[in-house]
């Protein structure tokens, strides 16, 4: 049980209906400051529907959400990302007839580009740099995810919440994904990913919740998860070895 | 022809439409016409964009279908009638200052109160419907009505005379072609305001903000900015740009009654489409497409007047089904 300091977010009994289909039924999850926590699962499951829910994209019916010590359930999305959640969706939320720059000056505080955080951005994903003043909707996928992780780094933020970062990517910029994730948890970073790819789950995560028909039905270390192949088949239907 | 330039045909082409009529159109009317017609038609888009531009960010950035926004062309023109009495000597006087300067208090009172009347109509009627179209075009038309009855109480039934100012009423001759003075003014004072909506939207913070917005609301959001309030101001900007712009109708026709603002309500609609829904540079190519193409067509084929802008229209959706620009999200 994570202690409670220790908690930056925590969903309890969370449920979440979207028109007349309930999607959540009664989530529980906990994310740890400086970690990296995996949300895993089968296609529609909820795992959207989570992250959604935590933003107030899609308003919780029952349950609470407390980011840091205070509750977020019914607050605006803007008042939620002001706390310090930086949300990366599934279609990466670039917008495609807006330059790179502004883009990513959209991720800034008033005062525009601080050249620390910005350099920062460039060692992650140099590709941005050379295209600074191409229209966004120009760039490849692999270059718009670039480009939706580098706005969510802008800034420093208290927990990035990405929503399958590596989805329809090339192994090659899988693997500089990989790369890069790994630097931002190598600076205590709090993470909560939802990934399709277990490899990249494997490598980034610390922690791990697996999802199923909008519950929580399993947390644990990764570790633990990545051991047990028995688990691994029973909870996510995979079949890659111990340790793959 | 390989796929990169496809695709850089495909984006430049819409650019090509407008100079591409402008010239079609010469060997068939000669010199002359065709210098009258053209400035005649770029004077009508202008003021057309000034009316439509506000409807298109509005629609783009909220999906707000507002079917009352000809009300606030009817308020800029009347309110104008009033400005414009406070200093009849004003527009009186063969004075270029001081006809400037009245046709400046006109289009300035005509804004503000547009604008004023957008706000209170945002904050009773709009924000109560947002997320249901059916409900918006009930409403919105409902509020339409009740709006130009409010203008017939306060101004008359009769239509009201809003002369041009002494010093525009005539022509210049440029060539051998005849320009009426005021359409020359009114294309640079449109040209003034295209440029400095332009100039918001591209080198400003609100700019960026609006033009994110349109493209991606749910993502501005999640980025930690208030669109409703965003949507506020820009509901307020692009009322009181209809006013202006009913306003420099107004003075165009010379007359103004309470159906101003309906009679423009079509070639609004239309523009929009054309332009492509939330698109500014496109609401502004097709203000100038129609309003070039509705004084073309009734010089050459004046039976074909009524209709040529529907049929422009079907045109431009029969090659680009989803108008000149479309944004990503319409």
């Amino acid at each position: 049980m994570a202690e409670a300091n220790d908690v930056l977010l925590r969903l309890t009994d969370v449920y979440t209906d979207i028109g007349r289909y309930q999607i959540l039924h009664g989530v529980n999850l906990t994310v740890r400051r400086g970690r990296v926590t995996m949300l895993l699962g089968r296609n529609g499951v909820g795992k959207t529907t989570t992250l959604r829910t935590i933003m107030g994209l899609w308003k919780a019916r029952k349950g609470e959400i407390v980011f840091d010590g205070q509750s977020i359930v019914g607050k605006a999305t803007p008042d939620i990302a002001q706390l310090g959640i930086a949300y990366v969706p599934e279609n990466m939320g670039i917008f495609g007839k807006l330059t790179v720059r502004e883009n990513l000056l959209l991720a800034t505080g008033p005062k525009g580009f601080a050249q620390e955080r910005l350099d920062r951005v460039f060692d992650c994903f140099p590709a941005l740099k050379l295209k600074w003043d191409a229209a966004a909707g120009l760039l490849s996928g692999g270059q718009k995810q670039m480009l939706a992780i580098g706005r969510a780094i802008m800034e420093q933020r208290r927990l990035l919440v990405v929503d399958e970062p590596t989805k329809g990517l090339s192994p090659a910029v899988v693997e500089h994904f990989i790369a890069a994730l790994l630097a931002l948890k190598s600076e205590q970073t709090t993470l909560l990913l939802v990934e399709q790819n277990f490899r990249v789950a494997q490598v980034m995560g610390d922690e791990v919740a697996v999802m199923d028909q909008g519950r929580i039905i399993h947390t644990g270390s990764m570790s633990e998860l990545d051991k047990d192949q028995a688990l691994q088949q029973r909870l996510l239907g995979l079949s890659l070895g111990v340790g793959a | 022809m390989n796929r990169e330039w496809r695709d850089r045909l495909q984006r430049w082409a819409p650019y090509a439409v407008t100079p591409a009529l402008i010239l079609v159109v010469l060997p068939a009317m000669g010199v002359g016409p065709w210098l009258t017609l053209t400035v005649a038609g770029l004077t009508m888009g202008v003021m057309l964009f000034l009316m439509a531009s506000g409807l298109t960010l509005i629609f783009g950035l909220m999906d707000v279908l507002n079917f009352a926004h000809a009300a606030f062309i009817t308020t800029g023109a009347y309110v104008a009638v009033t400005a414009v009495g406070w200093v009849a000597g004003w527009t009186s006087e063969v004075s270029l200052a001081l006809n400037l300067a009245a046709m400046l208090l006109a289009l300035v009172c005509a804004a503000a109160a547009s604008g004023a009347l957008g706000f209170v109509f945002e904050q009773i009627i709009i924000r109560r419907v947002y997320g249901a179209p059916l409900l918006q075009i009930l409403i919105t038309m409902g509020a339409l009505i009740v709006i130009e009855q409010m203008v017939v109480v306060l101004w008359g039934p009769d239509a009201l005379p809003l002369p041009k100012p002494a010093a525009l009423r005539g022509s210049v001759i440029v060539g051998s072609s005849p320009i009426e003075t005021y359409r020359l003014v009114a294309l640079c004072v449109g040209l003034i305001v295209a440029v400095a909506m332009q100039l918001v939207l591209t080198r400003t913070r609100i700019g960026l903000l609006v033009r994110a917005g349109v493209e991606d609301r749910e993502m501005v959001e999640s980025l930690g900015y208030h669109i409703r309030r965003l949507f506020i101001g820009v509901f307020v900007a692009g009322t009181a740009l209809a006013g202006m712009g009913g306003m420099m109708w107004a003075q165009y026709q010379t007359l103004v009654s309470s159906q101003i603002g309906d009679s423009m309500t079509v070639l609004v609609f239309i523009i929009l489409i054309i332009g492509g829904l939330g698109s500014v540079g496109g609401c502004f190519i097709g203000a100038i497409l129609v309003g070039l193409t509705s004084n073309y067509v009734e010089f050459l084929s004046p039976k074909l007047a009524l209709g040529s802008n529907i049929l422009l229209m079907v045109l431009i959706l029969m090659w680009r089904p989803r108008g000149l620009f479309p944004l990503a999200e319409h």
